[in-house]
């Protein structure tokens, strides 16, 4: 088909992850009402804390899209410097569902808590497993890049790099609808 | 040896996955010669206990689908696609080698749970898993399935899914990114065609049971309530999601088997294929129905009338494409120049055993004949017509006509016959008494039935024929075996195919093809009204060939799931973290080594 | 080369190349923070609570394309992944709807009649 084989896989991935996404938001929808006891999510979901997570995830993939294209264009400076600032802002939102799941911990919602506590944490804990991942792998192209072995030559690895970190900044945008604002 | 290990060549790999899928065919043969041994008589044949009963069926189901049916498909997925689609190897050599040592590492730990009774305290030695291959909930709650038997089976098919997901997105793309030119979509040879379909199924399919698993393990290790009625949660939930895999599961064991009886009726009618378009949708069709119908296994859990009714509707649609299949394969025999080899018989056998099955599953997609019908033998008689029936026969069509190309042996016709025959025998002894016994009243998964219920008759002939399919099958084995003393003298078309995969020696060399060849008809070896046949590929390549070599790390990473899994099941985490670590390194110098396709 | 929704505003400068421009990945960023501010008030004015549901999963489906299409690139890139990635999505949603419906169309059914 004359695309590259390793774009072609990426997206196939993508939409396989679709699935996996999907099963775990409809276990959450399925179970939504159904816990027999508290904290029930309007006692306890922090919109304003949470609408900040996620305008610091799309930041984070606005971030990526520019380290995209300067790698693209062999301004490996900026190329370095966006790659860093997508995996900080990760990094942020990480420290974000920290905080957020510390704070409900204390509030009393734990995993087996009730079932919106297992749906809950199963779902965006998936989801947070998925941003550690990311993050590890934009410090590893960052450090590659610190180290010149990165260039516009690599430029497919930042563009599937850039794939996966869309497609769970898109993932959160779901999430985000589904779980915080629709209650 | 050692290139064994770090092989990387589609080829090798192929007959690794053979060998090792034949091997769990035998266990899970065995699991069934014990299960029928026990039947053979109401009130205990052999003294089974109901516990390793439980286990034995368990065990049979999920070495038999899992460990044998799917990589039996693998293995020829792997050895002839790149062949049929003219490309010298698949898209990501080395992911391909890591989806195999993935499932042998979770056959492995599947099966270790025959022995690893003692490590768990287990006042027995198999803690196997128990619960039946579809573990429902809450029977499979850490309440009623305390020990280790459950862990094992979920922990074991989410390494086998890891495998399997891996596998699904190379053959995605190889089949799509490196055709050889020429080679449209609707010039691939139809097995080829099956297998995209096939892993379409696969990465749609897997990640939900990935989901329904991981919520289990939560429930089983950490004490949520996904599936347990007591915190909220609703066993039925499992169904659905063990089912919306389950089902398009089942079709993606039928469809590779589909496509080898859609290559072996027109090499062995010296007729190309009847509808080749529409057999190709038909199969595209029925993936796209798989993903609808998966509650038809639920008609009994109180879904209601609409729900049952949609299912029921969307099931006995799928019997459209696949019957239009059916009439394509015999227009294909129709007026042909018939060879009756074993390859043909068995992919004859096919359609026959496979119709059955089919009818007995229309009964099914009514709700209220299937109300009758569920859990009792007449499923039984289903499932095996349609698995034994239709894909253990394609494979063995597949065999035979496949052989002497990956081995440069003929396999013995004359052993093939009596393998062929016996099994059609031993088969519907086994499975047509079925019919009748479920429809009697006797359920599924059983140890023992009193003998009021008037069932013994057909249980003993179930016994004869499933230890005739014994016997067929050991003969088969031997007939494999004694290959190896055979002389190599297979010719490169033994058979006068028409795809690719027949357009070089016998087996194959490393590079597959001398010359990529361009493609400009679906029958590239044949003559046919408008083409002639492929000029023959130049004895040697005009230039060296470029031959990728091994690289230790696709198994390497692969042995770091294993260890997550013991770990887990030790409930140990620094062995959890280990194994992780295996994996992250693996991952690491896998991506930095230097490989060129 | 003319373009609908939300991303026509920015989009369109860009709809000559084959290829979004700098200017064109900040002005989608300006709409998608816009839009996330839009939920988030839309989610405390008591006003819109009968279409909040409906409201809030249009606007996200929205920052949901942008996203696809212009940062993944699929709305320049080979057809197929198009294909890839929108049959699974499709299928996705299908199994979260069938399920809601299963487990919740019964009830609405039984006590609505």
């Amino acid at each position: 088909m004359g695309v590259d084989n390793r774009k072609m896989a990426f997206w196939a991935f993508i939409g396989s992850e679709c699935l996996l996404f999907g099963s775990l938001i409809a276990t959450y929808l399925v179970y939504k009402g159904r816990s027999l006891v508290g904290p029930y999510p309007h006692e306890i979901l922090n919109i304003p804390f949470t609408s900040f997570s996620t305008f610091d995830l799309l930041m984070s993939s606005l971030a990526m899209v520019l380290a995209l294209a300067a790698v693209q264009r062999g301004d490996m400076k900026q190329g370095k410097l966006w790659l860093l600032v997508t995996a900080l802002l990760g990094l942020v939102f990480l420290g974000g569902q920290f905080w957020e799941f510390s704070n409900f911990l204390h509030e009393g919602l734990g995993l087996t808590t009730n079932l919106f506590g297992s749906t809950f944490y199963v779902l965006t804990g998936t989801h947070g497993a998925h941003v550690t991942v990311g993050v590890i792998w934009l410090l590893t192209l960052w450090i590659q890049a610190v180290r010149g072995k990165l260039g516009p030559k690599q430029a497919l690895t930042v563009e599937i790099t850039g794939l996966y970190w869309h497609f769970v900044d898109v993932v959160w945008i779901v999430i985000f609808t589904v779980v915080y604002l629709i209650q | 040896m050692k290139s064994w290990l770090t092989t990387t060549d589609h080829k090798r790999i192929g007959l690794l996955y053979f060998w090792t899928a034949f091997g769990f065919f035998l266990i899970g043969g065995l699991e069934a010669l014990i299960i029928r041994a026990q039947l053979i008589r109401p009130d205990g044949g052999l003294g089974v206990s109901a516990e390793t009963f439980n286990q034995l069926f368990t065990m049979h189901g999920t070495t038999m689908v899992f460990l044998a049916l799917m990589p039996l498909s693998a293995a020829f997925f792997n050895y002839i696609i790149p062949l049929q689609i003219g490309a010298r190897d698949v898209a990501f050599p080395r992911l391909n080698a890591f989806s195999y040592w993935v499932f042998l590492l979770g056959g492995l730990f599947l099966n270790a749970s025959f022995i690893a009774g003692p490590l768990f305290g287990a006042d027995r030695l198999s803690v196997a898993p128990d619960a039946g291959w579809f573990g429902y909930a809450n029977l499979t709650s850490r309440q009623f399935s305390p020990g280790p038997n459950v862990d094992f089976w979920l922990l074991g098919l989410q390494i086998l899914g890891i495998a399997s997901l891996a596998a699904g997105f190379n053959f995605v793309v190889t089949i799509l990114n490196m055709r050889a030119p020429g080679m449209r979509m609707l010039r691939l040879p139809p097995f080829t065609w099956m297998a995209l379909v096939t892993q379409f199924l696969v990465i749609t399919a897997f990640p939900v049971i990935t989901v329904a698993l991981v919520l289990l393990m939560f429930d089983r290790f950490f004490g949520t309530h996904f599936f347990l009625p007591a915190g909220g949660g609703d066993p039925i939930l499992w169904q659905h999601l063990f089912w919306m895999f389950g089902h398009p599961e089942v079709y993606i064991l039928i469809l590779p088997a589909m496509g080898i009886v859609s290559e072996v009726l027109p090499t062995f009618s010296k007729k190309p294929l009847f509808g080749y378009t529409v057999v190709v949708y038909s199969g595209v069709v029925i993936a796209f129905l798989g993903w609808s119908v998966w509650s038809h296994h639920m008609f009994s859990t109180g879904l209601g009338p609409i729900a049952d009714s949609v299912f029921a509707g969307t099931t006995m649609l799928i019997a459209i494409p696949t019957g239009v299949k059916i009439f394509n394969w015999i227009g294909t025999l129709w007026g042909g120049q018939i060879r009756f080899t074993t390859s043909l018989l068995f992919a004859v056998g096919f359609i026959a055993m496979f119709i059955i099955g089919g009818l007995s599953g229309v009964t099914h997609a009514s709700a209220p004949s299937d109300l009758q019908q569920t859990d009792t033998y007449y499923v039984v008689a289903h499932i095996h017509y349609v698995l034994f029936g239709g894909t253990i026969l394609g494979l063995f069509a597949g065999m035979y006509y496949w052989w002497p190309k990956m081995t440069g042996r003929f396999l013995s016709e004359g052993l093939g016959k009596v393998h062929f025959w016996l099994t059609m025998i031993g088969m519907n002894l086994a499975f047509f008494p079925m019919h009748f016994s479920g429809l009697l009243g006797m359920p599924r998964r059983i140890y023992t039935y009193p003998a009021e219920l008037g069932v013994a008759r057909f249980n003993q002939l179930s016994t004869i024929g499933a230890f005739l399919i014994g016997i067929a099958t050991l003969i088969f084995f031997w007939n494999l075996l004694r290959t190896r003393w055979r002389p190599a003298n297979a010719p490169a078309n033994p058979w006068g195919g028409a795809t690719l995969e027949w357009a070089m020696s016998s087996p194959p060399p490393v590079y597959n093809f001398t010359v990529i060849p361009t493609v400009s008809s679906r029958l590239p070896l044949w003559q046919t009204e408008r083409h002639a046949p492929m000029v023959a590929l130049p004895a040697e390549p005009p230039a060296p060939i470029h031959v990728p070599g091994g690289s230790w790390w696709p198994m390497i990473t692969a042995l770091g799931l294993p260890i997550i899994a013991i770990g887990a099941l030790a409930h140990l985490i620094p062995i959890v973290l280990a194994g992780a670590a295996v994996v992250i390194v693996g991952i690491y110098r896998w991506a930095y080594e230097p490989f060129e396709m | 080369m003319s373009e609908h929704g939300a991303g026509a505003a920015g989009a369109a400068g860009a709809a000559g190349a084959a290829h979004a421009t700098t200017g064109t990945y900040l002005r989608i960023a300006a709409i998608l923070v816009m839009i996330t501010l839009i939920e988030v008030g839309v989610f405390y004015v008591p006003a819109f609570q009968s279409v909040l549901v409906p409201l809030l999963l249009v606007l996200s489906a929205v920052k949901f394309t942008l996203v696809v299409m212009f940062y993944m690139h699929l709305k320049f890139d080979n057809r197929f992944f198009a294909f890839l990635f929108g049959g699974p999505l499709l299928l996705a949603l299908v199994v979260v709807v069938s399920l809601l419906l299963i487990f919740y169309g019964a009830v609405r059914l039984r006590t609505g009649m």
